[in-house]
């Protein structure tokens, strides 16, 4: 135990290193989208008055919302699957004196840290450039913690399922079919709540983790918009969180041994 | 011979193949490494070396059969393995996000090898590996005999007992693996075990204490390179080559030659096995004269392992 600890740890500081090293391009990639949702929906639109200035409030949990999902599921679903199906990179640490599930599990938390570092840059940055048209109201910082925490988790197991399931050459594919409906029907752009004029719709985007992410984001950041109880996404991020798991312990064990 | 370090029982691979059917990948194979040995498997591609390679070292799920390596049988303990292995794969896996001398700390690293003795260690295999020049540079710059080397250097990091080598030369220039071979001999001279597969029949002749040669995941012979090479009488071939394609000569030596054991043919080349190989050539040069077909060459040529493979499965190896 004491040397698969050792073998997890060094495992960490290589992925800390690389990353460290891309920080620039991570910080890109990452941070592009939502910084231009914020400053057309958070400044361009309500300054133009097409739409109104209070929408910043709807808008920023879902950009945090979507911040979390997109880095935790790139900072594991695009590596790994780059290193399952093509460059075999990772054989050295599958070779390595550790059990394989350790090894899955240091992806994904190496997927959720990027989660933070992401949710930690676009933050204050859209706070920023919205701030004229925002009115927050910080409830709970260890909530806000925990969601942040719990929101990377989701987005990373998430990743790690994608990573596995899907080819690398079927990304682009993967993105249009999975990611870009999740952050549509994800409770984004809109409350949840607001859905219960269209109640199929509103059911079904129970089965999408992002839902409760943005919601718990307005539970913490805008109560005063409607939004689930803090407890409910909280739950729906965590059973996401453990369905997502036990397909990934199966997936990634059937990539990584033939 | 000591204790063996590597005991193979009865092993077999089957993979699930759509329409339901059933692909044994290995089928059966029993073999023993001895401690300080160089082992080969050889065989075509296909033949079922990597597969096995990959379950010897933890990376394919053994469907029946055992593989205990330094008392320690690889289904109990995967991690108990891996501490005992190292594996040169046939492709290039290095870690292509770190420089060439990051790639052997990290993985001594991984293997819990304190800070001064990796740091010296890879220094030294740099060296050892005519890497020095290259340490700071990252491995996709590298040419296929440069990543072949850095990832035996790699393999060496964590001091294993065992280093399996899969198809370690495929694929480089003759220079390159001529120094591979040189590199392989002195860690052998060093006191490792060797367990490799190649599809070289003179890479298997000229490292391997034994060879076992394999196709269609069936062990078909296992002996010392010599001893595989006396299993086809004479110890020597004799090649006779026409300047036109001359089918009919084949049948004609068949006829008329005696103590012919097999006869091979491809385009203008004629290849005689036969229990006399000298006197048996200076007949075949008769024949030929008496039946009027130009000869453009004649070679008495020593027995290879391609010969032997040739014998026991009437395929060559690149078939």
């Amino acid at each position: 135990m004491r040397t698969q600890f050792t073998t997890f740890t060094a495992i960490v500081e290589r992925d800390v290193r690389v990353m460290s090293r891309n920080l620039p391009d991570f910080l890109t990639r990452i941070g592009v989208n939502p910084v231009f949702l914020a400053f057309i929906f958070g400044y361009v639109l309500p300054q133009t008055g097409t739409i109104p200035a209070d929408f910043a409030n709807v808008m920023l949990p879902g950009i945090l919302g979507i911040t979390t999902l997109s880095a935790g599921v790139q900072g594991t679903a695009i590596p790994l699957a780059w290193d399952l199906g093509t460059t075999k990179e990772i054989q050295d640490r599958l070779l390595a004196p550790i059990s394989l599930r350790l090894v899955m599990l240091e992806k994904i938390i190496m997927g959720m840290f990027e989660s933070w570092v992401a949710g930690a840059f676009v933050f204050p940055v859209a706070y920023l450039i919205m701030s004229d048209n925002l009115s927050l109201e910080l409830t709970s910082v260890g909530r806000l913690i925990l969601l942040i925490v719990l929101g990377g988790l989701a987005a990373a197991t998430l990743g790690m399922v994608l990573g596995t399931v899907v080819e690398p050459m079927r990304f682009a594919m993967m993105f249009a079919t999975i990611i870009i409906p999740m952050v549509f029907l994800g409770a984004t752009y809109y409350p949840w709540a607001s859905l219960s004029k269209i109640p199929w719709l509103q059911y079904l985007v129970l089965l999408n983790p992002l839902v409760y992410i943005n919601e718990g984001y307005r539970a913490v950041l805008t109560p005063d918009i409607p939004h689930m109880p803090f407890g409910y996404a909280v739950l729906g991020i965590l059973v996401s969180t453990a369905l997502l798991m036990a397909v990934a312990i199966r997936t990634f064990e059937k990539r990584a041994l033939s | 011979m000591s204790e063996p370090i590597i005991q193979v029982e009865d092993l077999c691979k089957v993979y699930p193949a759509p329409g339901g059917r059933r692909v044994e990948a290995v089928n059966g194979i029993t073999f023993d490494v001895a401690d300080g040995e160089i082992f080969g498997l050889l065989g075509p591609n296909g033949a079922g070396k990597s597969t096995t390679i990959g379950m010897l070292t933890t990376m394919v799920k053994i469907t029946s059969g055992q593989v205990v390596i330094a008392g320690v049988n690889v289904a109990d303990d995967a991690i108990a393995i891996k501490e005992l292995i190292a594996v040169v794969p046939q492709i290039t896996n290095l870690d292509r996000s770190l420089t060439a001398r990051e790639n052997l700390l990290f993985h001594a690293k991984y293997f819990g090898v304190p800070k001064d003795e990796r740091e010296e260690r890879a220094d030294e295999l740099l060296e050892l590996m005519a890497l020095r020049s290259r340490a700071g540079d990252y491995p996709a710059d590298f040419s296929g005999g440069m990543a072949r080397r850095l990832m035996i250097a790699r393999a060496l990091m964590h001091e294993p007992r065992v280093i399996f080598l899969d198809e370690a030369t495929t694929g480089l220039d003759p220079q390159s693996r001529l120094m591979l071979w040189h590199k392989i001999r002195e860690l052998n001279e060093a006191g490792r075990t060797i367990c490799m597969t190649t599809h070289y029949m003179e890479e298997a002749d000229q490292l391997c204490d034994r060879v076992a040669v394999i196709d269609q995941g069936r062990i078909l012979a296992l002996d010392t390179p010599a001893n595989l090479k006396a299993l086809v009488p004479g110890g020597n071939v004799v090649e006779l080559r026409t300047a036109v394609d001359n089918a009919g000569l084949a049948d004609t030596l068949r006829r008329e030659l005696t103590g012919l054991e097999n006869i091979e043919t491809e385009e203008n080349t004629v290849r005689l096995f036969l229990d006399r190989p000298e006197q048996g050539l200076l007949e075949a040069v008769e024949v030929a004269r008496i039946h009027d077909v130009e000869l453009e060459s004649v070679k008495l040529q020593p027995i290879t392992l391609e010969d032997v493979f040739v014998g026991l499965t009437g395929r060559g190896l690149r078939e």
